[in-house]
């Protein structure tokens, strides 16, 4: 009760954003606190969307999870499915033919043009540019159209399964593919274009949450936020799973480190993933079906661990499966790029005005849905007192 | 400097005790809030009804889809449908996701500011029911165990075209009162 009177102390301001706020589109509470026009500290509240997802992961089976997996994202649903299920394949020892491979990386890399696209959108929302976010919109769903067509859905797609992909392409929608994708190139590079000329985003994005090289990878970044501070990380270039080693492209590193680097890295990210899909879509192997027999596939696993990682479009992603035989999994460990960006980037907001903090937030392309893979606190009365201890030790440090 | 983080730090321990862990508790034995009743002014919104876009624990594909319904390819502002920045503005209140314990208490709240009339619609197989989520343990199941939903657009996410096709379809039942 004697805390009470200190809060009447106005030293710092209180200022809660979210968790329904017009800049997030996703539950988080972000809890700044403002000298003035400066912020001093940011506490990230989460835990709005921690559904469970690992837990319920134990109780279906192997081929189940698949589905549920593609959900814990919606964003990234393909590169969380074809995590999960190369992980299945490690255990199985099943390796899917060329063509499928080739497919896996046409579907994941349509993911992140039309993620790379949305986030950029955003950003440009919330710098009150507003033109610009419908434009972009409007030329993504060029880039939703083509998914559409390779994978059956615009979203949701549930193209991966163990051993290859769901459907395969015929010419008609191949060429149809290519046809989009080259559509969508040259808006792409006008869009790039706008994010290096014009002058109101440049001085909203320039020096704005500035990350150096040392702080990307003490407090572990991952993904284009690293690769906007330098730091040269990307699995696709360091495991080459599926096709990525068959495929040329480049890994984008920015040197600047601030909000409008992680921006142009995702840009230059969207431009190679073009010439990827078109360069895969070009030259698809044909080396048999790439949609396997599902009544073939084993009902049981044999016992054992494995592990899998894939470059999602925020950054590293991790499947940790173990299996102890049978149909269900013994336990389904989820770690997702967004989980560092977003814990961490607490260190990225303090100097900078309150204005700058929904800029400095998107600039990691945060992902909530993604990002709960936290523990809730137990409601019981001896393990509340607990956590409450470790919160004040953590405060008087 | 040093009264100011001890200010923080304090502020730390009487904001947890009273907002995080007791309200969700209370939460769940609470009754969910009572549809207010309709009256004929309602319709007058149909003409600039402003939606408000909560998440309340979706995997963002019905939030990207809710955005996308809301770019020029489906040109919303036809029906003079547009996006509400705060609760307070808004008359329809547009939730995606499964409800999870602790935004579900956020949910009624938001739902208790908005001013009369009210509407809710829930986009998406999981704000319908759960979803595939419908067992997992931090998961209440569907939007009406905590709100009253008057539209339901199903969909794992729903398209584009189908959400504003709710909207619409809620706007002429509006007509008819």
């Amino acid at each position: 009760m004697g805390a009470k009177k200190v809060i009447e102390v106005p030293y710092v301001v209180e200022l809660p954003v979210g968790p329904q706020h017009p800049a997030l589109h996703e539950p988080l509470l972000l809890k700044a606190y403002a000298e003035g026009e400066e912020i001093v500290k940011v506490e990230i509240n989460t835990g709005y969307n921690h559904r469970g997802i690992e837990k319920l992961a134990e109780r279906n089976n192997f081929y189940r999870n698949i589905f549920i997996c593609g959900r814990v994202c919606g964003i990234c649903n393909t590169v969380h499915a074809n995590c999960y299920t190369r992980a299945l394949e490690y255990l199985l020892g099943v390796e899917p033919n060329n063509r499928a491979k080739y497919l896996r990386v046409v579907a994941m890399e349509f993911e992140r043009i039309h993620s790379h696209m949305l986030i950029n959108a955003i950003m440009a929302e919330i710098l009150g540019f507003d033109s610009l976010f419908m434009n972009m919109m409007l030329d993504r769903e060029r880039i939703m159209k083509a998914k559409e067509i390779l994978t059956g859905n615009r979203v949701i797609g549930d193209y991966m399964m163990v051993g290859g992909v769901r459907r395969d392409v015929d010419e008609v929608k191949r060429d149809k593919l290519i046809k989009l994708l080259k559509q969508l190139r040259p808006r792409v590079e006008y869009y790039k274009k706008l994010f290096i000329e014009d002058e109101t985003i440049l001085k909203r994005l320039v020096d704005t949450g500035l990350l150096s090289r040392v702080n990307a990878t003490k407090y572990s970044f991952v993904g284009p936020v690293a690769r906007g501070s330098n730091v040269r990380i990307d699995v696709r270039a360091s495991d080459k799973y599926d096709a990525y080693g068959d495929i040329p492209w480049n890994v984008i590193t920015y040197k600047e480190g601030d909000s409008w680097a992680r921006m142009m890295v995702r840009w230059d990210e969207t431009l190679e993933a073009i010439d990827m899909c078109i360069y895969a879509l070009e030259h698809l192997p044909s080396d048999g079906n790439p949609v396997p027999d599902e009544r073939r596939l084993p009902r049981k696993f044999p016992e054992g661990e494995s592990y899998a990682r894939v470059e999602a479009q925020r950054g590293e992603l991790t499947y940790y499966v173990m299996s102890t035989g049978g149909v269900n999994p013994y336990r389904v460990k989820i770690r997702t790029p967004s989980f560092l960006n977003v814990i961490h980037s607490a260190i990225l907001y303090p100097g900078y005005s309150i204005a700058d903090l929904p800029v400095i937030f998107v600039s990691l392309d945060p992902c909530i849905a993604c990002m709960e893979r936290v523990a809730v606190v137990d409601v019981d009365e001896g393990r509340r007192r607990l956590v409450r201890l470790k919160d004040l030790a953590k405060g008087v440090y | 400097m040093v009264v100011k983080y001890l200010f923080l730090i304090l502020y730390d321990i009487v904001d947890r005790r009273l907002f995080s862990i007791d309200r969700c508790i209370f939460m769940v034995e609470q009754s969910k809030p009572m549809r207010p009743p309709l009256s004929g002014t309602a319709k007058i919104i149909r003409y600039t009804p402003w939606l408000v876009h909560f998440n309340t624990g979706a995997c963002n594909g019905c939030d990207i889809e809710v955005l996308a319904a809301l770019t020029p390819l489906y040109d919303p502002e036809r029906f003079g449908i547009k996006l509400a920045p705060s609760i307070r503005h808004g008359d329809i209140l547009v939730v995606t996701g499964a409800v999870t314990k602790k935004a579900g208490e956020r949910l009624k709240r938001l739902y208790e500011q908005m001013p009369n009339p009210k509407f809710v619609i829930a986009v998406g197989a999981c704000a319908i029911d759960g979803g595939v989520f419908h067992n997992a343990y931090n998961v209440l199941a569907g939007v009406d165990k905590v709100i009253p939903v008057d539209m339901y657009i199903p969909g794992c996410p729903a398209r584009p075209e189908a959400i504003l096709d709710g909207i619409v379809k809620l706007l002429k039942k509006l007509e008819e009162l």
